[in-house]
């Protein structure tokens, strides 16, 4: 195969989050020892599987949103050169600047670029999973830029020098008394009467924040959808700290990954219904803000949408695996995943933990990278029936096992059984030898193979069928 | 080369022999019943919103009873909505209207089936932080505004505007899951439902 500059590139190493320092597996027994954090989970899994489950309920027409969220999003795909250009042209002509990053490197060279010309030491940012995934904020600190966290979650982890485990819910590992603990150490200027009621806990990171927000020139944003068509941006919230940094900075920066375009306006109506009910399981989340490139005289008079790759091209590439870009980040396979609910989402490694990250990150990487990621599931269905958008993880996870690495031994064992299973003879000597083992060994534990450690092979009868049919 | 000609060459490599699905089908709910205003009224209780119906010559008297203080108001509110010693926003700073009580405005649409207020920019809306940063706003709302479902407020609204749409008051879900409101959006939402 010649090598082009057209070539799909996956995410580069070196920079960014979307690799873990030990495999899964190994990751996953230290979560699995933590009863606090299996009891978080919990808790808060079911509470969003009741509250999803009930909202979706009303919805008469889910099953044909689901089919239309998921045809929406084939054809972006189809047509995603196309749909990036007119997404440019749009935000071109209403005022707006777009800029497009090959990798991590480069988006956070554009970012950190554009805040330094604003003279900006500090920014406040509204969650978002593509400036996790290139680790923006590590670049704008290397800068000497201070990046501000402004949603709930993202400050608990902010404040707790902590990792996010949630797409939706960063902090879902921590509880109330827990993150009463965080904003005790590290919220400066906090009340020392802190209590751990909800609503308390919430006024505190209204409080601490509301002078970063009024005091803040620039504000960094993700965005949930870019309309092609308008060339207008949403992003979907729930505590007003997204409104507060889309609206009252000098400057937005907005960092995009390329497969979140759609094509038409009409196409919100579709995921405007899906998203609130899968993520939060609210009818529709408290708040949402759309904006056209730049509107004089209200919000933001500098706009830069910058337009990211880094590995999205080739998971575009892989005809089995491309419609992990479909990915409307809700969350929905985390929540009903039985994998995801014991180990949380650091045992991922990657800013996309439970099943869509078992099928993205590796994506994004390239296989080997994350190897043991496809290999993270019980392939029970639950997030194929679960996603508004009807991605086929299982079948992903699947299609990603065959193409992960696997080892010298079990490679042999598996040829071997192959040229065995292709030749009748030897096929019934193997049988009636391995009769002959069921005396020795039982289930196979003893076969060096590593992927029996969590699987039994099944009994080996006494009488093979062969043997049955000859005697019958 | 830029990076703009690297990512598209990379995308259109990838998707060279990739099939072209064509439009998606709409087999979803496109035609809907007249709004149902009971159900708008119980979808904003239900999200803690607080619902009022009241003639439109109430507007002021109610408004000012509510925020019991300064009351901000766009530019462009109908005057005998206006609170007594309301403030106009003729572009106040910040601060101002930070300190303010409460904010008096119209809105764009609404939608029933969600409890969905939507707010257009338009001069009796005003600029987007006149709502955002007073504690109390205070929405005034026609019955002929309310649509029943999302897809009639897509069609209905202009993208060329900027949009925010309140589904009651700030929240969040960020502890345990739950919903918790008031974080840093105004955390009471007051919608004045104009009697017909």
């Amino acid at each position: 195969m010649t090598t082009f500059l057209g070539m799909p590139a996956t995410a580069p190493r070196g920079v960014g989050h979307l690799r873990g320092d030990e495999p899964f597996p190994a990751a996953a027994h230290k979560a699995l020892a933590n009863d606090q954090l299996r009891r978080n989970l919990r808790h808060a899994t079911t509470t969003i599987r009741g509250k999803s489950g009930r909202v979706i309920a009303e919805l008469p027409d889910w099953q044909e949103l689901r089919s239309a969220g998921s045809a929406i999003k084939a054809d972006v795909m189809s047509r995603l050169p196309e749909l990036l250009e007119q997404l440019e042209a749009r935000v071109t002509e209403r005022g707006g600047v777009v800029h497009w990053a090959a990798d991590a490197n480069e988006a956070n060279a554009i970012v950190t670029d554009l805040v330094r010309q604003t003279g900006s030491e500090r920014v406040i940012k509204v969650k978002s999973m593509a400036t996790q995934e290139i680790a923006l904020n590590e670049a704008l600190e290397a800068a000497g830029i201070q990046p501000v966290e402004t949603d709930l979650a993202e400050l608990i982890v902010q404040l707790g020098n902590d990792k996010p485990s949630h797409i939706l819910v960063p902090a879902i590992h921590r509880n109330r008394s827990e993150i009463r603990e965080i904003f005790l150490a590290a919220m400066p200027g906090v009340d020392p009467a802190l209590t751990d009621d909800p609503p308390v806990l919430a006024a505190a990171a209204r409080k601490y924040l509301r002078e970063t927000f009024l005091s803040t020139k620039v504000a960094i944003s993700g965005a949930n959808f870019g309309i092609a068509e308008t060339g207008t941006l949403a992003v979907v919230e729930s505590e007003g700290n997204g409104r507060m940094c889309l609206t009252l900075p000098e400057t937005l920066i907005t960092v995009m990954g390329i497969e979140k375009v759609v094509p038409a306006w009409q196409d919100l109506e579709v995921f405007l219904q899906l998203l609130p009910r899968a993520s939060t399981g609210e009818r529709m989340n408290p708040y949402t803000t759309m904006w056209t490139g730049v509107t004089p005289g209200d919000g933001p008079q500098n706009f830069h949408l910058v337009l990211l790759d880094n590995g999205r091209s080739a998971v575009l590439a892989d005809e089995a695996g491309r419609s992990a870009l479909h990915c409307i980040r809700c969350s929905a396979c985390l929540n009903v995943c039985p994998v995801y609910e014991r180990t949380g989402g650091h045992a991922y490694g990657s800013v996309y933990p439970g099943p869509i990250g078992a099928v993205l990150s590796p994506q994004l990487t390239g296989v080997e990278d994350n190897a043991s990621l496809p290999f993270a599931s019980s392939l029970c269905g639950a997030c194929f029936d679960a996603c508004p958008v009807k991605i086929d993880i299982p079948s992903i996870l699947v299609h990603l096992r065959n193409r992960a690495p696997h080892g010298r031994i079990e490679r042999a064992a598996m040829r071997a059984a192959a040229y065995t299973m292709d030749r009748p003879k030897l096929y019934a000597r193997a049988q009636r030898a391995a009769k002959l083992a069921r005396i020795a060994g039982r289930r196979g534990r003893g076969l060096p193979l590593g992927w029996n450690e969590a699987r039994d092979l099944p009994e080996i009868p006494e009488q093979t069928f062969r043997d049955w049919w000859a005697s019958r | 080369m830029s990076a703009k000609d690297v990512i598209l060459g990379r995308v259109r490599a990838a998707l060279r022999d990739a099939p072209a699905p064509g439009p998606a089908p709409r087999d979803y709910r496109r035609t809907f019943p007249a709004a149902d205003l009971d159900v708008l009224v119980d979808r904003l209780v239900d999200y803690k919103a607080s619902v009022r119906r009241i003639p439109a010559d109430a507007v002021a008297a109610v408004a000012a009873e509510i925020a019991g203080g300064t009351v901000v108001v766009p530019p462009g509110l109908p005057s005998s909505w206006r609170p007594d010693g309301a403030l106009v926003d003729d572009d106040l700073p910040p601060d101002r209207i930070a300190a303010a009580d409460a904010v008096l405005t119209a809105a764009a649409i609404a939608v029933a089936e969600t409890g969905t207020i939507v707010l257009d920019a338009s001069p009796d809306q005003g600029r987007r932080i006149i709502t955002l940063l007073p504690d109390v706003h205070i929405v005034v709302l026609h019955p002929r505004q309310v649509v029943a479902s999302v897809p009639e407020a897509v069609a209905r609204l202009d993208p060329a505007r900027p949009l925010t749409w309140i589904s009651g008051p700030s929240a969040t879900s960020d502890i345990e899951l739950n919903r918790v409101e008031g974080v840093h959006g105004p955390r009471h939402l007051h919608v004045l439902l104009l009697e017909p």
